[in-house]
């Protein structure tokens, strides 16, 4: 049987704002604008795997078992957390809504079955979001 | 290569009716739309860029100018405005099939020079039952 594709989204709630400690104030804000500011948004994430589905029980994934990593992974890390100082991946780079998806690819392609990750969506709000379809060498 | 994708709307006017064709051609084409006083849309467009991410700013374009040219090429242009009035539109039906291709046109190289982003899909929202994209399939 040929690949099936398999969505499912979870939505968290976070903080953040935009700085970088290497530049002036006046650069940060030509760079980020308002964004330097504390602020934050309702993230929607969907996740798509792909695979073959079970000759058995005729899934890719067990949807239950796909929510406990996205609690584990995602929600634990990021719901109801400020992304600079709750979690350890934006000392470096700025959380933007590119560097927050790059970052949760990372993380999901390193826990999910291998092979299985097909794509994600990140959403930070209704109007703008960004796709990571294919695994990155570096950053 | 990152995605990014950004959704604007405006509102605009159109009549769906070809030029050299009679009153009752257009009618059976177009039905309802070729109305010769017009109709008008709430136009969702999508609009997506893939590129590297630039990694002082941790953006693939600059949302800003992404913006300001969206505004200054499309908003400025269309926004309630009859779009068979556009010199755009003379020489063919402003369909939203049509429409999604002239806005494609008018963001693509005015996006390439901010950086090294591509336009890579316009996709127009004409209602929320009927959608148009031009440009990579998804």
């Amino acid at each position: 049987m040929a690949a099936v594709r398999l969505a499912r989204a979870i939505e968290f709630s976070s903080s953040l704002r935009c700085w970088r400690e290497d530049l002036s104030q006046e650069e940060n804000r030509q760079l980020f604008g308002p964004a330097t500011s504390q602020h934050g948004h309702n993230y929607r994430l969907e996740v798509t795997l792909r695979g073959e589905p079970h000759p058995v029980t005729g899934m890719v994934m067990d949807l239950k078992d796909l929510q406990e990593v996205l609690d584990r992974e995602i929600m634990a890390r990021f719901d109801h957390r400020d992304l600079n100082r709750d979690t350890p991946y934006f000392e470096k780079q700025p959380p933007t809504p590119e560097n927050l998806a790059r970052t949760i690819y990372r993380i999901l392609l390193a826990t999910l079955p291998e092979g299985m990750l097909d794509r994600i969506r990140l959403y930070r709000d209704p109007d703008l979001w960004v796709d990571v379809v294919e695994p990155e060498a570096s950053a | 290569m990152i995605r990014l994708t950004r959704r604007y709307h405006f509102p605009a006017a159109h009549v769906l009716s070809h030029p050299s064709f009679s009153a009752e051609r257009n009618w059976e084409i177009y039905g309802k739309c070729a109305n010769p006083n017009g109709h008008g849309h709430n136009y969702g467009v999508e609009v997506t860029v893939a590129g590297p991410v630039d990694e002082r700013s941790g953006r693939v374009i600059d949302p800003k100018r992404l913006d300001e040219i969206f505004r200054e090429r499309i908003l400025a242009r269309f926004a309630y405005r009859l779009l068979n009035e556009d010199e755009l539109f003379a020489q063919q039906v402003p369909t939203a099939e049509n429409v999604a291709a002239v806005i494609y046109e008018r963001l693509s190289g005015p996006l390439a020079a901010l950086g090294p982003a591509r336009l890579r899909r316009v996709r127009v929202v004409e209602t929320h039952r009927n959608s148009f994209s031009y440009g990579a399939a998804e």
